[in-house]
């Protein structure tokens, strides 16, 4: 059993009434939010649900990230537990909940309290726009795709000022390095994005995922007619989100062997959990962007039976490919990754990008 | 101009045989052993500390307390004493301390032992407290064994 006696006869007492009060709460946060007009409570759930998802998604990947890594290394990985080692993620949560938040000495106590949370609340912010299904999503703006790299350019700031404000030489590396990684790979991507926004005409993710109804031929990624590179432009989508999350093997941020932990290196207990879990969703944003702008989001391959399962279904492939790029490649060195944005992704994308605008001239959509 | 692209390509490619291989070891089986809980059968050569052979049919020690194994170690790691007992030939083992600390598993003394009393045993979940933890009484650990 996972729980010691001595915690379970402690808990007891709690059993009952806990069993009781849950259900209430429920229920009365249900009628609550039902009687609030408008569209209100349906932004409320949404945001409550997405707070949650993205939560239970830190946990249950970095769960998954240990087991992937533990097979790829011939090991069995997190298994003590619950089945699996599947509570194993609750209970790291509890761990870090229940330490204390240091403060060390000469760091800038502002800055280094709200660093986590402008990781964590911009990656949170882009879910809202993210189409899980056809009427699954929490808002459906038409500047969605501007709205998430508008977040996803706070997200470096967070990176900036926690190793800032963290008053210690490896973080404020990290941070330095983090940004200049950051910028490199933005060009790409954006370019890529350009590029897409240009075949698709649209900024609405929902709208682009509609486009590419039917049989798989019809996704983005085989869209030849568009763009005979469209597979390249995915493959440096999907490499640009590697670098601009900091996975590896982009993660020169936080390179253990040379800088301890990077900019989360003075960061305890829940300081620490946020940023874990702002990573986290940043890498669920990456993958779902490039799903829905390549891979057809919640289409079904087949024509039949879309839905949000076929969107989850391509967003966890595509979070198990990040993984086993992670635990495959060693890391590159700073001079190779810029090397590698503006060497050979920025050249291509360019090249995409006019050959995109020259086919779209040709063959008019 | 043709390097670049040549670089591109052989690059690309590598790093698809790269992906390739850690697929192919992630869907291979595990090779650890969950080691509280399962533990692995030692070889047959296998060198842990000595421990005494029981008589097949007594289940009393081998041993005839000749004392070659003694005097083979190189390090002084053994120290035996029996007593003469009626209606048993040779004599009878009272002592056998093995002083681990020192011993370098050599196997003298299961090379020079003519009465198939000694061997290596299997033994290697070991930790002790103390050097005196490692200072066996092999005669009781044997005792123990048959408990």
């Amino acid at each position: 059993m996972i729980l010691h006696p001595e915690t379970k006869k402690a808990l007891a007492p709690f059993v009952l009434p806990g069993l009781i009060a849950g259900p209430v709460l429920i229920v009365g946060l249900y009628l609550f939010l039902t009687s609030i007009p408008g569209g209100l409570a349906r932004v409320i759930i949404f945001c409550g649900a997405l707070i949650i998802f993205a939560a239970l998604n830190a946990a249950y990947l970095v769960w998954l990230e240990r087991k992937v890594c533990a097979h790829i290394q011939c090991r069995i990985g997190p298994k003590e537990v619950g089945p699996f080692g599947l509570i194993q993620p609750l209970v790291d949560g509890i761990k870090l909940m229940s330490k204390q938040l240091l403060l060390p000495k000469g760091i800038d106590p502002f800055l280094f309290k709200v660093a986590p949370l402008l990781v964590l609340v911009p990656a949170v912010m882009s879910f809202v726009t993210i189409p899980f299904g056809e009427h699954l999503a929490a808002r459906n703006i038409n500047i969605g795709l501007l709205m998430i790299f508008a977040f996803a350019s706070v997200n470096v700031l967070g990176l900036l000022l926690g190793g800032w404000g963290s008053a210690n030489k490896y973080a404020v590396i990290s941070a330095a390095r983090a940004v200049s990684q950051n910028v490199a790979y933005e060009i790409p991507m954006l370019i890529i994005v350009i590029t897409m926004i240009m075949v698709t005409g649209t900024m609405n993710l929902n709208e682009i995922v509609m486009q590419q109804s039917g049989w798989f031929g019809n996704w983005y990624i085989f869209r030849f007619t568009a763009s005979p590179l469209m597979p390249v432009a995915f493959l440096i989508f999907f490499v640009c989100s590697l670098a601009e999350t900091n996975r590896a093997p982009f993660d020169l941020g936080e390179a253990e062997s040379e800088l301890i932990a990077g900019f989360h290196t003075e960061y305890s207990g829940m300081g620490f959990g946020v940023f874990f879990m702002g990573e986290y969703a940043n890498i669920v944003i990456g993958c779902s962007l490039a799903t829905i702008l390549f891979l057809g989001g919640w289409q079904s391959p087949v024509g039949i039976a879309s839905g949000w399962w076929w969107f989850l279904l391509k967003l966890y492939t595509l979070i198990f490919c990040v993984m086993w790029v992670r635990w495959t490649y060693p890391r590159t060195t700073l001079w190779g990754l810029l090397n590698l944005s503006w060497k050979i992704l920025i050249p291509i994308t360019l090249f995409n990008l006019l050959l995109t605008g020259a086919m779209l001239k040709i063959w008019p959509h | 101009m043709s390097g670049y692209f040549k670089e591109l390509f052989s690059g690309t490619k590598s790093l698809a045989v790269g992906l390739g291989i850690t697929f192919r070891y992630m869907v291979k089986p595990v090779v650890t052993l969950q080691y509280p809980h399962e533990s692995l059968q030692m070889t047959p050569r296998f060198r842990g500390h000595i421990e005494l052979i029981p008589n097949e049919e007594t289940g009393e020690p081998n041993c005839v307390v000749c004392g070659m194994c003694q005097k083979a170690c190189p390090s002084n790691c053994i120290s035996l004493a029996g007593e003469k007992v009626d209606g048993v030939k040779g004599k009878v083992l009272t002592k056998y301390i093995l002083n681990f600390t020192t011993c370098s598993l050599c196997g003298m003394c299961v090379e020079s032992c003519k009465f198939n009393a000694i061997t290596f045993s299997k033994e290697y979940n070991l930790a002790g407290p103390s050097r005196e933890a490692y200072v066996f009484d092999l005669k009781k650990r044997l005792e123990d064994k048959k408990q």
